[in-house]
């Protein structure tokens, strides 16, 4: 342990290069989702995520927002355990029958104002299971949604466009 | 056990053969359907997979001992069939999903609760109204239950966990699954094959190219198709990469459930860098739609190949950098070791695959058993340990790691010239063999597929059978005399679909 904590005081923290900013621009885009969060939000936006009967297809990438390549964190944005902490509902999936009223309930233990983003295909129409007998089809069949992030499954960058747009054009509501 | 007769002759003297399917099918009266039944309690034989259709239940075994398969098909016009739960326990969760989706009652069924069905799917459902369900009961003084879910605490698909715990020790886990539920198998009817294979590449979507190719290799069986040996290789690869970056996420999360992040940062890292080069090589990081019937749908540009192969030497070094960290963690082993035990007497029970069953002692793998091009002509182990607890699912994980990186060096080698792709044919040659079998290992165990296709290429039947079905209940038992707060560890060290099992 002694030598992994020298290690990292002489190399710094692990990181991997970020892509040119012309590449898929994800450190351009990194720059203006933490100045807008900062303008908005004060480095605090908490999101809850919910399954609303995905594939888990979107979960992997949702998963992937986390780790240190794109580093949601950074810009003060952060997963919460409990609607009751969260100012975003993330959902995924075309909402099933057996998780409409849970994802109803997840929505009204979040406390005002709130967000929905509805990621994927899926979310925003039932995608490929529209129509299907045990599914609602699309998130907002059953809450509001504010943002749809298209994509099967969108990737991390454009979840982070996603939030970014989220953040640039929503005014936070009056309390 | 196993007498001279096999599987397929037992089967024989029971009933009739049945069409012409890649495995043999024998059509039983219920007469013989309860011999069968007897027999089961004998001899080591694995359910692979039971299913319903119309008045009609299929059911699939594996002969331990010689490796091979057989259908067994009954038609139940009355409306039930007898149950197979006494003899194999795998079978009461199959068989409450039969009634809840074809109506099929299972004669002296070990549990009559609905399963999938919550009442809530209008006029298909089976139940007048989503009724309160009925848990199982603990009796005892200072038991006290936990309801845990749908909506986990975490980014995690939803499912619901009873707890019964005294103190911190649980008593009794039980689940209740079925909110997944998307109702694919209805989906895919009608649809051609083509259409259908997409939604089989969103059964699970962390095991999307397994789906793809057991249904694809299920369809290319009923209809005499012999996908190019480029789109095999192919096939392999993406499936060798899919592994590869789910366990590696899985070695992470177990680690971080543990309370150990540093190890999940940086297998997060490895991860990422796979699924930047499954992009690279074949347009989408989690590789959906690229296996589709006939073939593939995209070639691996020729200067992809050498990067894969950098990628592999790569992550082997970060593997061996974590492993020398996990090994030199006596605080993070103790969470690992001897938690949540799977015995091996139920891994063999239930049939259970993939790194759970291997942890336990059961070595089966459908990539060797029964095999499938072009894993026939790599070479590669199948790791198997005997404690049965998270550590050694773990451990199983990191050999499993090992020896994909081998089969990627070798498919990138021996990877054949050629077409990717061959054209499904538009009509069914004649004897209405439009019928396809295929068992295909995906990380998380086996996969299997059954398709009926019609004249035209389309989907009369399908029926997806994922590995989990398996799992689940062995989570439950696992559980039992552990603490609460282990119960994380156990359930990702077992990772099982939901979206898969739910279907």
């Amino acid at each position: 342990m002694w030598r992994l904590i020298a290690k990292t005081l002489v190399k710094g923290p692990f990181t991997i290069a970020a892509p040119p900013p012309s590449g898929d621009g994800l450190a351009e885009l990194a720059s203006r989702v933490d100045s807008a969060a900062r303008a908005r939000l004060g480095r605090s936006l908490v999101i809850r995520e919910v399954d609303a009967g995905s594939c888990n297809g979107c979960e992997l990438e949702i998963h992937a927002l986390n780790n240190p390549v794109y580093d949601l964190e950074r810009f003060g944005i952060r997963f919460a355990a409990s609607p009751r902490h969260a100012d975003v509902l993330m959902v995924t999936g075309p909402v099933t029958k057996n998780m409409a009223e849970a994802l109803k309930r997840t929505y009204d233990a979040t406390p005002n104002p709130k967000w929905v983003v509805a990621i994927g295909d899926c979310a925003f129409d039932g995608g490929l299971f529209q129509g299907g007998y045990a599914v609602v089809g699309g998130v907002k069949e059953v809450v509001p949604v504010d943002l749809h992030i298209r994509g099967c499954p969108p990737t991390p960058t454009q979840m982070l466009t996603g939030l970014l747009a989220l953040l640039e054009t929503v005014e936070r509501p009056q309390p | 056990m196993s007498d001279a007769a096999g599987l397929a002759s037992v089967l024989a003297t029971l009933g009739p053969e049945d069409g012409t399917l890649p495995w043999p099918r024998y059509r039983l009266d219920r007469e013989s359907w309860r011999g069968l039944i007897a027999r089961l309690a004998t001899v080591d034989w694995s359910l692979v997979a039971l299913w319903g259709e119309e008045k009609t239940v299929q059911l699939a075994l594996r002969d331990e001992v010689a490796g091979t398969q057989a259908l067994a098909r009954l038609d139940c016009p009355e409306g039930s069939y007898p149950s197979l739960a006494a003899v194999r326990p795998g079978a009461i969760r199959l068989e409450r999903a039969i009634r809840d989706l074809h109506g099929l009652d299972a004669e002296g069924a070990a549990d009559t609760r609905p399963w999938l069905d919550h009442g809530r799917w209008g006029a298909i459902s089976r139940l007048i109204a989503a009724a309160p369900y009925p848990f199982l009961p603990v009796e005892g003084e200072g038991v006290h239950q936990i309801p845990v879910g749908p909506v986990h605490a975490g980014i995690i698909e939803p499912g619901h966990f009873r707890f019964h715990a005294n103190g911190e020790t649980v008593v009794r886990l039980e689940e209740r699954l079925g909110y997944v539920h998307k109702g694919t198998e209805r989906l895919m009817q009608g649809k051609t094959a083509l259409e259908a294979a997409r939604l089989a590449g969103r059964l699970s979507g962390d095991a999307t190219v397994a789906y793809a190719i057991a249904f694809a290799r299920a369809v290319e069986a009923a209809l005499g198709v012999e996908p190019p040996p480029r789109a095999v290789y192919l096939r392999a690869l993406m499936a060798e990469l899919e592994r590869i970056a789910n366990h590696f996420g899985d070695f992470g999360a177990i680690c971080n459930d543990a309370a150990f992040g540093f190890i999940q940062a940086h297998a997060t890292v490895a991860r990422e860098g796979v699924l930047r080069a499954a992009e690279t090589c074949f347009g989408h990081r989690l590789m959906m739609d690229r296996v589709v019937p006939g073939g593939v749908a995209v070639d691996l540009a020729e200067a992809a190949g050498p990067r894969v192969a950098l990628l592999m030497t790569e992550l082997a070094d970060s593997l061996a950098y974590l492993m020398r960290i996990y090994d030199n963690k006596p605080s993070l082993q103790d969470r690992t070791v001897s938690t949540g035990v799977a015995l091996s007497e139920l891994v063999h029970r239930f049939a259970a695959g993939g790194f759970v069953g291997r942890a336990s002692g059961r070595a089966v793998d459908a990539r060797k058993s029964p095999g499938y091009p072009p894993y026939d002509d790599l070479d590669f182990d199948i790791p198997t340990r005997s404690e049965g607890d998270v550590h050694a699912r773990l451990m199983i994980r990191i050999e499993e790691l090992k020896q994909s990186f081998r089969l990627v060096e070798q498919l990138l080698e021996r990877m054949p010239q050629g077409e990717i792709r061959r054209e499904l044919p538009s009509a069914v040659g004649g004897g209405g063999s439009g019928e396809g079998i295929a068992e295909v290992e995906s990380f998380r165990g086996d996969v299997f597929v059954y398709v009926k296709l019609d004249g035209e290429g389309r989907v009369i039947r399908c029926h997806p059978r994922d590995p989990s079905w398996f799992q689940w209940p062995l989570l439950e038992a696992c559980v039992e005399n552990n603490i609460v707060a282990d119960f994380p560890l156990c359930n990702k060290s077992f990772n099982c679909s939901y979206s898969g099992h739910d279907l």
